[in-house]
């Protein structure tokens, strides 16, 4: 395969760590990209949740919102969102959490609530949502975002999702259950946390990306695996299906204006 | 007991100012109307309660008729953040204001809370979550059967809840279809109620046993605004103006451009503009 770039690459290579039999609760953004390139290519009986109470979904475009028309529309069941909270995410019910970051540190702890200090932030970002609950709830979650100095930073501004805390078994300390972050997709490269610290690693380089692109993205000093692999570049068949659903996104989003 | 009124007549019985109120919708049937009827009628200190703020607050705050924001997203959905509540958080403009901030799973458990008649929601949430640490309202109970401490949060009792709705019968129930949201808890949380509906049709016969209604007895005025959500959408009725969405992201980021728009698109309109606003979406 010729030419893609490093977004394509993120999508794909976390469109890969999904399977067909997973129930996953989708953010928007990328992860919901991945998504639905798993469904339309590898996955297609993956079970994807919106937190607007849509289960089941099979968008043909990727929804703007979380509460889109079109999920409700080609889900197999749409529920109330408390129910959505209570019964299907509270309940134990979804594999995987799917979330982006505004700030990441090392060990998958995000912020997505504020820039700087919460009584007065110099930036104020939109917050949680349904964050909070997805990253302890879910079995496992997985972090997609794109590299960036000031996103991938040594200490975050605020605990809005807690990943691995402090590290090693910081998440057992305070009575969590589930897995937590186990899986991050950058634009560059593919990490999973240490078994013991809890620390992301790098275990992958995407197709033409070096150690030293992969530093000068992050805030913190990165730990590389031993062996360190290089990850498939994208198929005709998934580039295809990515392009494909952008031009129809893209079509769709900018055709209702009245 | 429900009355079919005028949105004017809807909005001024029921909102009073320092009133506690939710317009809620969940992305679709976001009560746009009636919020920009109280715009313009000017209600002002009001605690504005809603999951995610969504542009329908970006407005009232903006106006300056908030004094407290209860929520738990305040981005415009698939766009970015929320620039007049920005302004009002960093900047204090056009006034300072209050925020109380939760997560999703938070927020809709209150509602259920309310709707309930319980003083509390309790759950498992706010694991390692730092909102804890600024949210006072945010307290944890020990479950006396297992010992597993929950996160408690007080039910949400607004004075008003406003939610736009596809029909109502001339006996005055309500239906509710697609992602319905935390509609019908924030409607039976609330003291007052009042739902804009696209139609109005004789009865609701022969439909599925299970449809979302809110019977007539649990709501207080209904007014008819076809297209009252613009730029939400209605399921059945017409499509999101995601177009809208993005152009909202300019025209917020300005104070003089957004005094200008609501000017001409809140102060100096009414509700039947609404109508015309989503002809190109159905």
């Amino acid at each position: 395969m010729s030419g893609f770039t490093p977004n394509e690459m993120m999508t794909i290579a976390a469109a890969r760590a999904l399977s067909n039999d997973d129930v996953c609760f989708v953010g928007i953004g990328a992860p919901s990209a991945a998504c639905n390139v798993a469904r339309l290519t590898h996955a297609p009986d993956i079970t994807l949740i919106y937190e607007s109470g849509t289960i089941g979904t099979r968008p043909n475009v990727l929804p703007l919102s979380i509460g889109d028309g079109e999920l409700c529309e080609t889900a197999v069941s749409t529920v109330s969102v408390p129910e959505m909270f209570r019964y299907w995410l509270m309940g134990g019910r979804i594999s995987i959490g799917f979330l982006g970051a505004a700030q990441l540190d090392r060990f998958g702890n995000i912020n997505t609530t504020v820039i700087g200090d919460y009584a007065n932030p110099k930036v104020r970002l939109p917050g949680g949502g349904g964050a909070p609950e997805i990253a302890s709830s879910c079995g496992e979650v997985f972090i997609t975002l794109k590299q960036a100095k000031r996103s991938m930073v040594e200490k975050i501004d605020f605990f809005t999702s807690f990943g691995h805390g402090e590290g090693g078994d910081h998440r057992q300390r305070l009575g969590i259950t589930t897995k937590g972050p186990t899986l991050l997709i950058t634009d560059l490269a593919i990490w999973r946390p240490d078994p013991e610290t809890k620390e992301f690693t790098v275990r992958s380089l995407h197709p033409g990306v070096t150690r030293d692109m992969v530093q000068e993205t992050c805030g913190w000093t990165i730990r590389f695996a031993d062996s360190l692999e290089e990850t498939p570049a994208p198929t005709e068949l998934e580039l295809t299906t990515l392009r494909d659903l952008q031009a129809r996104t893209k079509a769709a989003h900018e055709g209702t204006g009245s | 007991m429900t009355e079919f009124l005028s949105l004017a007549d809807a909005v001024r019985q029921n909102l009073k100012p320092g009133d506690a109120v939710a317009f809620e919708g969940f992305t679709h049937l976001i009560p746009h109307a009636a919020a920009h009827e109280a715009i313009r009628q000017g209600i002002s200190d009001l605690t504005l309660i809603r999951m995610t703020p969504d542009i329908i607050y970006d407005q009232m705050i903006g106006m300056g008729l908030a004094k407290k924001v209860v929520f738990s997203y305040a981005g415009n959905p698939g766009v970015g953040l929320l620039r007049r509540m920005r302004d009002a958080i960093e900047n204090q403009y056009p006034r300072a204001i209050e925020t109380v901030e939760h997560s999703h799973s938070a927020m809709a458990q209150a509602y259920e809370a309310g709707a309930s008649g319980l003083p509390l929601a309790v759950f498992r949430g706010y694991l390692g979550a730092d909102l804890k640490k600024v949210n006072p309202d945010i307290k944890s109970v020990t479950c006396p059967f297992t010992g597993e401490e929950l996160a408690a949060i007080p039910a949400h009792r607004p004075d008003v809840s406003f939610i736009h709705a596809q029909k109502a019968s001339e006996k005055g129930d309500v239906l509710i279809e697609g992602i319905i949201g935390v509609q019908k808890e924030a409607a039976l949380a609330a003291k007052r109620v009042v739902v804009t509906v696209e139609e109005v049709v004789p009865d609701f016969e022969g439909l599925h046993p299970n449809l979302c209604i809110l019977p007539h007895w649990t709501i207080d005025a209904i007014a008819v605004v076809p297209g009252g959500a613009h730029p939400s959408y209605t399921h059945g009725y017409y499509a999101r103006d995601n177009a809208a969405y993005l152009d909202w992201d300019k025209i917020s980021a300005d104070r003089e451009l957004f005094a200008s728009w609501m000017k001409d698109n809140v102060l100096n309109t009414g509700p039947e503009i609404f109508a015309t606003r989503v002809e190109g979406l159905r």
